[in-house]
């Protein structure tokens, strides 16, 4: 176990540096720079700058910089937000990201496992289509359609919910945000879940155990849904480390000062730092999450334990 | 032992010579699922309302109305009859004349001009002076001359779906943006397709250490943040239309290369494509013949998921500024646009986004009635 | 094999002594709504279970025998309806609540199925599943049914019980799983145990050991048996009485003996006469070698993952054959034997060792682009009629494919010709080659892969399993097909079966492989009455004393 968790986080090294090393130099090799304004510097001006933030260095020797510097933790700084440090913005904006992320990431895990074996268990019924068709609605409305909506409906007309902003992070100002991002993955896990449930329902040893007079409530919470929660759990990582990095666009929505933002205002500014300090945020989120579905996976499925 | 002959040579249900391919039930199903033919219809619908409405509107999608800046969606035509009336009584006044009666129908109008002497019939021209009247003629005369009937046009523009905030008819635009992220959906989804195609059945067929190294390279591309690669490709190559479906189908080529993959490797451990192999076939004989024909029902059912998706991509990366430029439009940017002024002109977010999910929702019905009918086995 | 011979003569007695009738079945009918219209699957059975006997339900594929004992069960799929009545020791099992069928089921009528791999669920140890219907029927602590099920275990001849209690069914093999799922059936001692084709995926020599196993513990808890099978031979050695089903209907109901000696439908004698017979006179001593195989040895990689170590897994040890023209070798052995790959690496299909001659040709080191022109005189014909023939291409396509690669001059109207001569001789209307595969039936199919293989006119063909996937009747007119091919055209055969009557009606020389090596070779005749290794009389034993 222990020794699988260590080869698999060796694993992991070589992902991150060919992560780093492709975007470091797709991004380098996008033309324009960081301080190509609409309003061109002073031609000194731009010349101190880049000499100050090593830019005036050939590429590989930047690039050797960058690498030691990421080695050590040290993402270096912004060029954007002038004031700080990749690392302290990241500090700043990931635990907002954080939290929605995970209240996100709990209603859409918790709202689409119920709902999608609710509508297995009562296939081809009207709830089953009702469930599926707001699954649906889910699935193809972009949050950034659901976002204004909903501020529209509940902040607008209604006025229940505050429009945006953190506020003091109680859930008023949460419910919102929270909501549009969950919703196209609640939906995903709604249709994975209904899917998997109905397979699992058809297996042969579903009929062993309705033959051995087991009541439902056996059959179908210790033998079905333990195996259709397989592809949920599966589905878990690449959802989580979305969810949990932040969302651009719920962020910009929202106004909330989470990492999502971080990465188009960076890739826009050519801010080289911000975006690659975010590329590597997500990389690891990525990785991590992977591994822990993995372990709950093999704690679900005697078939892949991991020894 | 019976005889061979007693064999019941053909399916008794059967009767006709020719027999019905695998393709033609799949289509029998198809066209017996209502959700699935219904969303084909209204695929149908939306893309003539993209495609062939700009040709029945007057305005194109750059025209700007500084008159009419963000006015609120209506069938009635502008200006309105009060501001017409008011606007035929001004001239009316000018030339020192009666208005009698006014009637402004649909683009043209009739009034009733009247005097206590005779009316000089070039009179019209004073009405002609007037922006919101052109070519008026007289109609009738009447009283000796003490009155008169004219007619003439009035410049009035429908705007059903209202104006923009730079004024511009957003019917037009929609109808642009349909057209936008229809496009940029197939012509995305046909880029992903040849790639995933080509790349997954190389993989798949060949094997061995080839496919071990390019299906790593896919596994890297996977984990780098998808979004970051396609802005990205956007900043990179600018922001044109062809780049932007070039990009976005180059992004999307990797889901359909790993089932593609999949797809080649079982059907490359089916007997028939033993069978193929112990005949002498090629490898190239057996991809053309064997594996090409029957990959093509998922990857058709694939591309059904794979078309709203691209939409959607479009939609956001227009969302954040980084698809066409304006004065080209899609739906993602006019979403974008409206969800910046939903307090003020809340219509500019309801129009596009209600097209935008008419489309996605009727091509998620075609793709699952297409799902259901080339595998029948999968509800 | 001492107990069948007891398990016989109790067999008569019981035939005679009448135990009460506990389980009664009238005028059962099953319908199936499917999009294409309401299928009747079972058309108004009538049969009694009596008490302590085994009742063998017998008939092809299709013709009801699972989904009547599905429907008493309560267990139809979801668009299956059952109708008519079930009694069970006077309560009605067609149309019972879910929650009363439930008191019954698990308990007092208890079953096991054909797949034993997958009616286990590959979740939870066989001790725990065991366990449930023993606490959820009879109650009692999960230490009580823990002890039962050690108990269970070694009745059913699981070894090292203790250990093998928390092991999952992936960790079991096929007859261990059966075996464990006997132990589930046992558990409650019901009055009726349905087993429902138990010994079809299983080898003959495991099949021999569940056979066994399964009447011993009636004997021992006195329970009746309701086998559901397709093989008359397990039937008739087994069985006290003998139910008879075609398409959804009863054809014949009696003692095993009365059935057997004298059956009264006509459809009954066809399947008592489609046991293989015949035998083949083996081809001139001067006949030439047509293929000869020398130390041939298979070696697979096992793919490592990264950062593991891949390991190398020899299926086939260095074998030696040769087959002359005219001549049929039956290749036998049990799955995992390597007959299979033997026969694919004979055709150069499989990358192997050692040296393959045909016609005298050293073929060994030819790759695919030097074997193309050889492949027309050498074909294969494999087990699953239903994977072998392309869903997406008619059967005109697929049969004249060949000419395709090696006849490229011939026209249209040529190949087409060659397609109707091909189907005529294999039995098939001409009109065919305008259908697709789907629309046939598996052993119409298999008479279309065999058209694909002598449209070429090879000189051998290579038949993996090509009736094993058949139901009996239709298997007597494939090796009729095949022998009839093979007086015409002067064939030679490569024969690979696990069923060895096969093997005996269709070859005159007999390789026995096990675990990848040759065993026991010799004349068919001489090895079937005379068997030389003890893996070989085990073999012939669990085929023919049943």
């Amino acid at each position: 176990m222990i020794s699988f968790i260590l080869r698999r986080l060796a694993s992991a090294v070589p992902t991150l540096f060919i992560v780093v090393t492709i975007s470091f130099f797709m991004m380098r090799f996008a033309p324009g720079g960081p301080f190509n304004l609409e309003r061109p510097l002073p031609p000194q001006t731009m010349e101190n700058l880049n000499r100050a933030y090593g830019l005036d260095l050939p590429l590989w020797e930047q690039y050797l910089r960058y690498l030691s510097n990421v080695v050590h933790g040290d993402f270096g700084p912004s060029y954007v937000y002038r004031d700080n440090t990749v690392d302290q913005l990241i500090a700043m904006g990931l635990p907002y990201s954080i939290k929605l992320g995970l209240l996100a990431l709990l209603l859409a895990l918790i709202g689409g496992v119920a709902a999608g074996t609710y509508a297995a268990l009562r296939q081809n019924s009207l709830t089953d289509l009702l469930v599926m068709s707001v699954s649906t609605v889910g699935v193809t409305v972009p949050n950034f359609v659901v976002g204004p909506v909903l501020t529209l409906v509940f902040a607008v007309i209604l006025a229940w919910l505050p429009a945006g902003g953190w506020g003091d992070g109680s859930l008023r100002f949460l419910i919102l945000p929270m909501i549009a991002l969950a919703l196209p993955q609640l939906a995903v896990f709604a249709r994975l879940m209904r899917g998997a449930m109905i397979e699992a329902l058809h297996a042969d040893h579903i009929r062993t155990a309705r033959a051995y007079g087991l009541p439902a409530r056996t059959v179908i919470v210790t033998h079905a849904m333990r195996a259709a929660l397989l592809p949920i759990v599966s589905y878990l990582a690449p959802c989580a480390a979305g969810l949990l990095t932040g969302s651009a666009v719920i962020e910009s929505i929202f106004s909330i000062p989470g990492v999502g933002r971080y990465f188009v205002i960076g890739a826009i500014n050519r801010d080289y730092t911000l975006v690659m300090g975010t590329v590597v945020l997500i990389a690891i989120f990525v990785i991590v999450f992977n591994l822990v579905v993995d372990l709950l996976y093999g704690l679900l499925d005697p078939r892949v334990r991991h020894e | 032992m019976s005889d061979l002959a007693q064999m019941p040579v053909l399916a008794p249900h059967a009767p006709e010579t020719r027999g019905r391919s695998l393709f033609a039930l799949a289509m029998r199903r198809f066209r017996r699922n209502r959700a699935a033919i219904a969303g084909c219809v209204v695929l149908a619908l939306v893309a003539l309302f993209s495609f062939v409405g700009p040709l029945f509107s007057s305005h194109s999608y750059d025209e700007v109305f500084p008159s009419y800046v963000s006015i609120a969606p209506s069938l009635e035509p502008r200006p309105g009859a009060d501001t017409l009336q008011g606007a035929m009584e001004n001239a009316v006044q000018r030339a020192r004349l009666r208005l009698d009666a006014f009637q402004v129908e649909g683009r043209s109008f009739t009034a009733t001009l009247a005097a206590d002497q005779p009316i000089d019939p070039r009179a019209t021209r004073y009405i002609d002076r007037a922006n919101e009247f052109d070519d008026t003629v007289v109609k009738e005369t009447l009283e000796d001359g003490r009155k008169l009937v004219v007619e003439g046009r009035v410049t009035r523009e429908y705007f059903p779906f209202g104006t923009d905030s730079n004024g511009r008819d957003l019917l037009v635009r929609v109808m642009l943006g349909g057209q936008i992220s229809i496009a940029v959906g197939f012509l995305a989804s046909l880029v992903s397709l040849g790639i995933g195609v080509v790349y997954g059945a190389t993989a798949g067929y060949v094997g061995g250490r080839l496919d071990n190294v390019m299906m790593r390279f896919v596994e890297i591309l996977y984990s780098l943040p998808f979004v970051f690669l396609v802005v990205l490709l956007v900043v990179f190559f600018g922001r044109s239309f062809i780049l932007i479906f070039l990009v976005i189908g180059a992004v999307e080529w990797l889901d359909m290369a790993r089932i593609v993959r999949g797809q080649t490797l079982a059907l490359k451990r089916r007997e028939f494509v033993g069978a193929a192999e112990s005949l002498g076939l090629s490898d190239w004989q057996i991809i053309r013949r064997h594996i090409i024909p029957n990959t093509i029902g998922p990857v058709v059912v694939f591309v059904t998921v794979i078309v709203p998706k691209v939409i959607l991509l479009e939609s956001f990366l227009s969302f954040l500024g980084l698809g066409v430029q304006a004065p080209l439009t899609s739906w993602g940017a006019l979403i974008a646009e409206g969800a910046n002024n939903i307090q003020s002109a809340p219509w500019l977010l309801i129009f596009p986004s209600a097209f935008f999910v008419v489309t996605l929702f009727a091509l998620n019905f075609v793709g699952d009635g297409l799902r259901d009918a080339l595998d029948p086995r999968d509800r | 094999m001492t107990a069948r011979t007891n398990m016989k003569s109790r067999t008569a007695q019981a035939a005679t002594a009448t135990g009460e009738t506990i389980l009664a079945v009238r005028q059962l009918k099953v319908v199936f709504d499917t999009p294409d219209g309401a299928v009747e699957a079972v058309k108004g059975v009538d049969l009694d279970v009596r008490a302590g006997e085994t009742l063998a339900v017998v008939g092809e594929s299709g013709s009801g025998k699972s989904q009547t004992m599905m429907a008493i069960m309560g267990l139809l799929a979801a668009n299956g309806r059952a109708s008519g009545s079930a009694l069970y020791r006077d309560r009605e099992m067609v149309g019972l609540p879910i929650k009363d069928l439930n008191t019954i089921r698990g308990d007092k009528i208890t079953m096991i199925f054909q797949e034993p791999m997958t009616s286990l669920d590959p979740l939870y140890p066989i001790g725990r599943q065991i366990a449930e219907p023993i606490r959820h029927h009879r109650g009692g602590t999960a230490a009580d049914a823990r002890a039962r099920v050690l108990e269970l275990l070694e009745l059913v001849g699981i070894p090292e019980p203790a250990r093998r209690i928390d092991s999952y069914p992936h960790e079991l093999s096929g007859g261990q799983r059966q075996r464990a799922m006997i132990a589930m059936a046992l558990a409650n001692e019901p009055d009726i145990l349905i087993a429902d084709e138990p010994t079809t995926a299983l080898d003959v020599t495991i099949q021999a050991q569940i056979l066994t196993l399964l009447q011993s513990l009636q004997k021992r808890f006195g329970m009746a048996v309701v086998l559901i099978t397709h093989d008359l031979g397990v039937v008739r050695h087994v069985a006290d009485r003998v139910v008879v089903m075609r398409r959804g209907e009863v054809v014949e109901t009696g003692t095993t003996r009365a059935v057997f000696d004298a059956p009264k439908a006509d459809y009954t004698r066809m399947l008592i006469d489609a046991e293989p017979s015949g035998e083949k006179a083996p081809p001139a001593l001067d006949a030439p070698v047509i293929l000869q195989g020398r130390k041939v040895r298979v070696d697979y990689k096992i793919a490592g993952g990264f950062l593991k170590k891949s390991g190398l897994f020899t299926a086939v040890h260095g074998a030696d054959i040769h087959l002359r023209q005219g001549q049929t070798i039956g290749l036998v052995g049990e799955s995992g034997s390597g007959k299979s790959t033997l026969g694919r690496a004979l055709l150069k299909l499989t990358p192997s060792s050692g040296r393959v001659l045909f016609d005298g040709r050293d073929i060994s080191g030819f790759d695919r682009k030097a074997m193309r022109p050889l492949r027309r005189d050498m074909q294969l014909v494999f087990q699953d009629p239903f994977g072998s023939l392309s869903p997406r291409q008619t059967v005109g396509e697929i049969i004249t494919e060949g000419l395709y690669v090696h006849e490229p001059q011939l026209s249209k109207a040529e190949r087409d010709a060659r397609a109707v001569a091909a189907l005529q001789e294999v039995g098939l209307d001409p009109t065919a080659r305008n259908r697709y595969p789907h629309e046939f039936s598996g052993g119409q199919r298999q008479r279309i892969a065999i058209a694909r293989a002598i449209i070429l006119k090879p000189r051998l063909v290579v038949l993996d399993e090509p009736t094993s996937a058949l139901d009996r009747s239709v298997q007597g007119q494939v090796i009729e097909l095949l022998r009839g091919l093979q007086a015409s055209h002067g064939l030679s055969y490569l024969f690979i079966s696990h069923d060895l009557s096969v093997i005996r009606a269709m070859s005159d020389y007999v390789i026995v492989m096990q675990g990848g090596q040759i065993v026991e070779e010799g004349e068919t005749a001489a090895l079937f009455s005379n068997p030389r290794e003890a893996y070989t009389r085990a073999l012939l034993s669990a085929a023919y004393s049943r």
